[in-house]
């Protein structure tokens, strides 16, 4: 084979002196950094495999192993960064796309940060959680125009089916097959203990889970994998999948490796094929065609189910919106930019739609000028980080978020970015048994809870602080934002003034 | 009477556990030195189960505590000894090596130090409160747990 330009990422450095060759590294990375001299007694570490995972620094009993950024520069050109070399010798050596995984992670503007809250001082008091009612409890799903009452008050207005949250807050999709048995179930079992509602992603649902049902949405994607009555009519709410913040415009692939038995008989398809999405739904080229295939899924499971529609964030996003909101949807959920996924072309994760914060505003200030934000919620997606994102995402008119990287980093991902090899330490975003069990649901899905709790507390401190008492009267409530940092376009799209205005 | 249970399922092989009861019954009481400077071994011990040369299971091996200990019988020195909590001991001041134990215990779980002069086994931790390879064990593979605790676990 001819020279490969191949250098390492990061350096694994090994204090020698805390070192007691336990090899607890070397059983426990399964891209083979680490490895025993049994001739010399140490242990010898390969810098070219480490994906920077942490799982032998976290695992490590003597805190003897430290990853750090390979000290190897090139010489120094804004334009051409190590990075931007570094992809063409692989491309120039594989001749293939460039594969990434998780979201976006380009210096673009991140408007979270520059966007802040309000807090009551003297002429309105704020209030305190501990001691007194706060609502964070919320319902997804089409809104009558008005309600009509008896005269005992008795409600006549038949409502649409609603799904209840405890908390504005769901776990994203993501597919068995794309994350773990065990990473699925621990989102499933967090989600029932919360009383929110995780998402299956587009793998089918696994029999085991259907006891989850009620804290499940099914999705229906592009592939249909997995798809039929039974499990149309398993959860809560139903999802067609159009698109996703990662990869708008692109479909999904799930190597052939990683169906197994189960994953075959879940996805319905034979063990070791690839699964593929096609980009587009071969059924769905208009609004027209979206609107049969909301109401073919309402009709198979009798009106019962509310049907969410889900689209990447995209230039146009607020027309599409509302379009989807006339075809028929109880729900829309925007995926934004930096949404992670399993793998994505790099060039198409980096470069491809916008930002959440921006298409949320534009959104919801489009379907409320057109008279049918009520006829919708809205959910958004996209590398939602914390409670304080979720807050301002509520002000700038979401319902609810969908947390996925937030998620899996409680379940112990490290970010290292290569989701897509099915070599996941974690036990996350693998098939191959010995690593799903390192992700023990009993444990992780209490992390989960724990997680989502905090967030409720802080969601309820910081709704306090503004003299809010429900999550419900702080929706599309901009004018507890304001803006910093940003220029008169960007505060006119998300509908904010500017700090101290 | 509580014992040290090991799952399969859980188990990932990772051999913290060897680690920590070495530890925990080394006289230094720091990882680094306990390894670096002390020659006893661990009394918890991971048997790989392989497939095609790659380990598929773990099997984590360690003393049973048994109700009627063969390695008590068999010892010549009287340093083996059932305690009234029913934790099988072995009194390094009258163990003199001859290694009888080793060779009775029907599990293999009873293992010769590195000098051969004695042996290594389980002794629950004692003193520690938790045994150590419980506490530390990353996945909760391993359980101090009595003998109805167990059988809920194993449903």
């Amino acid at each position: 084979m001819s020279l490969s330009f191949d250098i390492p990422v990061f350096e694994v450095v090994r204090n020698e002196k805390r070192c007691i060759q336990c090899q607890v590294c070397v059983r426990q990375c399964f891209n083979s950094v680490h490895s025993y001299d049994e001739d010399d007694n140490v242990v010898c570490t390969d810098d070219i495999k480490c994906v920077n995972c942490h799982r032998c620094v976290t695992l490590c009993p003597t805190r003897a192993l430290i990853i750090k950024k390979y000290p190897l520069e090139f010489r120094e050109n804004t334009n051409w960064t190590s990075n931007a070399i570094k992809e063409i010798y692989k491309q120039s050596q594989t001749g293939g796309v460039l594969l990434s995984s998780m979201g976006n992670p380009k210096a673009f503007p991140i408007y979270w940060d520059k966007i802040l809250l309000n807090a009551s001082q003297v002429t309105n008091p704020s209030i305190d959680p501990l001691r007194e009612p706060m609502e964070t409890k919320i319902m997804i799903g089409r809104k009558p125009e008005k309600l009509d009452f008896d005269v005992k008050g008795k409600l006549l207005t038949e409502m649409p089916p609603q799904v209840e949250l405890s908390t504005p807050i769901m776990f994203s999709a993501m597919s068995y097959g794309s994350i773990s048995r065990n990473a699925h179930e621990s989102l499933a079992r967090a989600a029932t203990e919360l009383g929110i509602c995780y998402n299956t992603g587009e793998g089918g649902l696994n029999r085991d889970f259907y006891k989850y049902g009620k804290n499940t949405i099914v999705q229906v994607a592009s592939g249909r994998f997995g798809v039929h009555k039974e499990y149309l009519s398993a959860g809560i709410a139903i999802e067609i999948k159009i698109g996703q913040g990662a990869k708008p415009g692109i479909g999904g692939h799930l190597p052939g490796k990683k169906v197994g038995e189960d994953v075959s008989a879940t996805r319905m398809i034979p063990v070791g094929s690839d699964a593929i999405s096609p980009a587009p739904h071969h059924d769905i080229y208009s609004i027209e065609d979206l609107r049969q295939l909301i109401f073919s899924l309402k009709e198979t499971t009798s009106y019962k189910k509310p049907v969410f529609v889900k689209i990447a964030a995209v230039h146009n996003a607020a027309a599409i919106a509302s379009g989807i909101v006339r075809a028929g949807a109880d729900a829309i959920v925007v995926d934004g930019f930096r949404g992670g996924t399993g793998a994505a072309p790099t060039r198409v994760r980096d470069n491809v739609g916008i930002p959440i914060e921006l298409a949320l505003a534009a959104i919801d200030q489009r379907l409320v000028e057109e008279g049918i934000r009520n006829q919708a919620s809205l959910i958004v997606a996209g590398s939602i980080r914390n409670s304080s994102d979720i807050v301002k995402a509520v002000a700038l008119g979401a319902d609810a978020v969908y947390v996925g990287s937030a998620a899996v980093i409680a379940l112990g991902c490290h970010m290292c970015h290569t989701c897509s090899t099915g070599k996941c330490n974690w036990g996350i975003a693998t098939q191959e048994p010995e690593l799903v069990k390192r992700l023990n649901p009993d444990i992780m899905y209490k992390r989960l809870v724990n997680l989502v709790s905090a967030w409720n507390h802080e969601i309820q401190e910081m709704l306090g602080g503004m003299g809010i008492n429900a999550i419900e009267s702080l929706r599309g409530n901009r004018l507890m934002l304001r803006g910093i940092d940003l220029n008169e376009k960007e505060l006119k799209v998300l509908g904010i003034k500017y700090a101290g205005e | 009477m509580k014992k040290v249970y090991a799952f399969e399922t859980k188990c990932l092989g990772c051999g913290l556990c060897e680690v920590y009861c070495r530890t925990a019954h080394s006289k230094f009481k720091d990882v680094v030195k306990a390894h670096n400077r002390d020659n006893v071994i661990s009394a918890i011990v991971i048997e790989n189960i392989f497939r095609q040369s790659k380990p598929i299971s773990y099997f984590v091996l360690q003393c049973r505590h048994c109700l009627s200990p063969r390695c008590v019988k068999a010892c010549i020195s009287g340093a083996m000894h059932k305690d009234e909590q029913g934790i099988v001991h072995n009194d390094k001041k009258r163990c003199v090596g001859c290694l009888s134990c080793v060779s009775v215990c029907p599990f293999g779980a009873i293992k010769k130090s590195r000098d051969c002069k004695t042996i290594s086994k389980c002794d629950l931790c004692v003193g520690y409160g938790e045994p150590l390879c419980v506490k530390n064990c990353p996945n909760d593979a391993i359980k101090l747990l009595d003998e109805n605790e167990v059988e809920v676990a194993l449903k």
